[in-house]
């Protein structure tokens, strides 16, 4: 038996890849999830804000995954729960899993779907120095056993970081009764949305420490003592600015990594710069028939972003079914430049291009009054002016067809500049 | 002249209010910010989102909101409501586990679908 499209994971993305597969005419559709229910993180982000551009409503996490999860037992798309994806196979264009019920599984598809979503950086990845207490989370997991299993994690609790995460579990803290001390970032900037600094921080008084980090974690069996100090410009800890927190839990809010392992060993091409897999205007990855969309590609701010590209990436696998591979696979690559960091899609196909093409990426530092500049061969093909750019908010510009057509010689670089340069 | 960022959609429009004029919104971007900018100095207000216990088989808690804005004052209180209730699975999304918490006007509804 062989499935049309194979959706690996049953996250956001996960469930628009695979509506939309179905929607676009691929009959047997099959999504995999490790976890026991569908919807992936959404499940513990358990605050609102999501949907707003998808739904034009206000939905909480859970809200906006039932509302996918309802979409697809509309259809006859096939779920398996409880079951790990051990390999993607690029040749054979297959993919190896098990579960309890069926042991283990070979399952063969013409199409599959990458959807794994993203892994948070621990404090392993950041090397934080000092004793190894309990009392140390990443703020995810703290999430999940607060707002799924039901157990607090901590009384007194210091947030490193200011990323979304750890701005709404501040708040999310504070309600359950904690006392959040500070949130402690060392950038200059948060990298939060304005939003939740305003009603996760400024509403509950937990001051925020720009330009600070974590220099001592202290404690026998659980955290007691928390050691912060203020970084210079290179982001090293200044002596004599040494704050003592009496707290026993830190949440780490320090970045998400793209979960590529199954990307990796199905020797896919990766971008070292947004982690993830290389991927094309349609989100097919170097191996011709499997996409890739997503938090696993490039990590989003906002949940709608991840619908919208993943609803791309159910309909590309759709038509791959129904058509075959791109007959006309000139290329132009999209290369990230001056104050650009992250480019997706890197690649772009003309041929498989309708309309216009959007293009996604990061900006590598606070910006005022730019413009985003889109050139080929040193000539200027189009500009984007810019009040305020920041790391923490993806940028997305739309390239026309026609500027592609001017491309000589098949490159485009896109950087910021000053404006007037 | 208060400054303030709207906290209606992820944007986060800067927003300048001048209370001395009927509160008159400058720097937003849609009409929402307006009325964030006015009530947000005249009665500031929050939408709560929580857990309460649930009694099944396949969960512990069940994710619940307050159906529209609360008084920001009151946020504690409601939290204490919520601490008091048990519902019972099977749980619809939209179910009102508290109706009308606290005399606000409110309804307290569950945000997640819970089989029994």
């Amino acid at each position: 038996m062989k499935y049309d499209v194979i959706v690996v994971g049953g996250g956001p993305a996960g469930l628009a890849a695979a509506v939309e597969a179905n929607k676009n005419g691929a009959e047997k559709v099959l999504v995999i999830e490790r976890d026991q229910e569908l919807g992936g993180i959404l499940n513990q982000c358990i605050h609102n804000g999501f949907g707003l551009h998808y739904f034009k409503e206000e939905l909480t996490g859970p809200e906006y995954a039932g509302k996918f999860i309802d979409m697809l037992a509309e259809t006859n798309i096939e779920v398996m729960l409880d079951t790990m994806v051990l390999d993607v196979d690029e040749n054979e264009k297959c993919v190896h899993a098990m579960n309890k019920k069926n042991g283990y599984m070979k399952l063969e598809a013409k199409a599959i779907v990458l959807n794994m979503g993203c892994r948070e950086r621990t404090r392993g990845a950041i090397a934080i120095p000092g004793d190894r207490p309990a009392g140390v989370f990443t703020a995810g997991a703290a999430q999940r056993y607060v707002n799924i299993e039901g157990y607090m994690v901590g009384k007194k609790v210091l947030i490193l970081g200011s990323g979304d995460i750890g701005l709404i579990m501040a708040r999310r803290m504070s309600l359950e009764g904690a006392k959040v001390v500070g949130c402690v970032e060392l950038c200059p900037y948060s990298n939060g949305l304005n939003r939740n600094i305003v009603q996760c921080l400024n509403d509950y008084n937990i001051p925020l420490y720009l330009s600070h980090t974590i220099t001592d974690i202290q404690g026998d069996k659980r955290v007691e003592k928390v050691i912060v100090q203020k970084v210079d410009e290179k982001n090293q800890p200044i002596p004599g600015t040494e704050m003592e927190f009496d707290v026993d839990t830190v949440l780490l809010s320090v970045g998400l990594i793209p979960e590529n392992e199954l990307t990796r060993s199905a020797g896919i091409e990766m971008d070292p710069a947004t982690s993830g897999p290389v991927v094309y205007e349609n989100m097919e990855t170097s191996a011709e028939g499997i996409f890739a969309s997503g938090n696993v590609v490039h990590v989003h701010d906002l949940v709608d972003f991840v619908t919208a590209e993943s609803q791309k990436a159910g309909q590309s696998a759709a038509e791959y079914v129904k058509n075959g591979e791109t007959k006309d696979q000139t290329c132009i690559a999209i290369k990230n430049g001056d104050g650009v960091n992250g480019i997706v899609p890197q690649k772009v196909r003309p041929s498989n291009v309708d309309k216009k093409v959007e293009v996604m990426f990061r900006a590598r530092n606070v910006f005022k009054d730019v413009q985003i500049k889109v050139k080929s061969n040193g000539q200027e093909l189009a500009s984007f002016k810019r009040e305020h750019m920041a790391p923490g908010e993806m940028e997305k510009i739309v390239i026309p067809k026609a500027f592609l057509d001017k491309v000589e010689n098949g490159e485009i670089t896109v950087s910021v500049e000053k404006v007037g340069a | 002249m208060t400054e303030l960022i709207c906290i209606v959609c992820p944007k986060g429009c800067h927003l300048k209010v001048d209370e001395e004029n009927g509160y008159k919104v400058t720097g937003n971007g849609c009409p929402r910010g307006a009325a964030y900018g006015e009530k947000e100095l005249v009665n500031p207000t929050r939408v709560i989102t929580s857990t309460v216990k649930v009694e099944s088989k396949q969960a512990r808690r069940v994710p619940v909101k307050t159906a529209g804005d609360i008084p920001k004052s009151k946020i504690y209180d409601v939290m204490n409501e919520l601490n008091k209730v048990t519902v019972k699975a099977p749980v619809q999304v939209g179910d009102v586990v508290i109706p009308d918490v606290l005399g606000l006007g409110v309804d307290i509804v569950a945000c997640k679908k819970v089989a029994e």
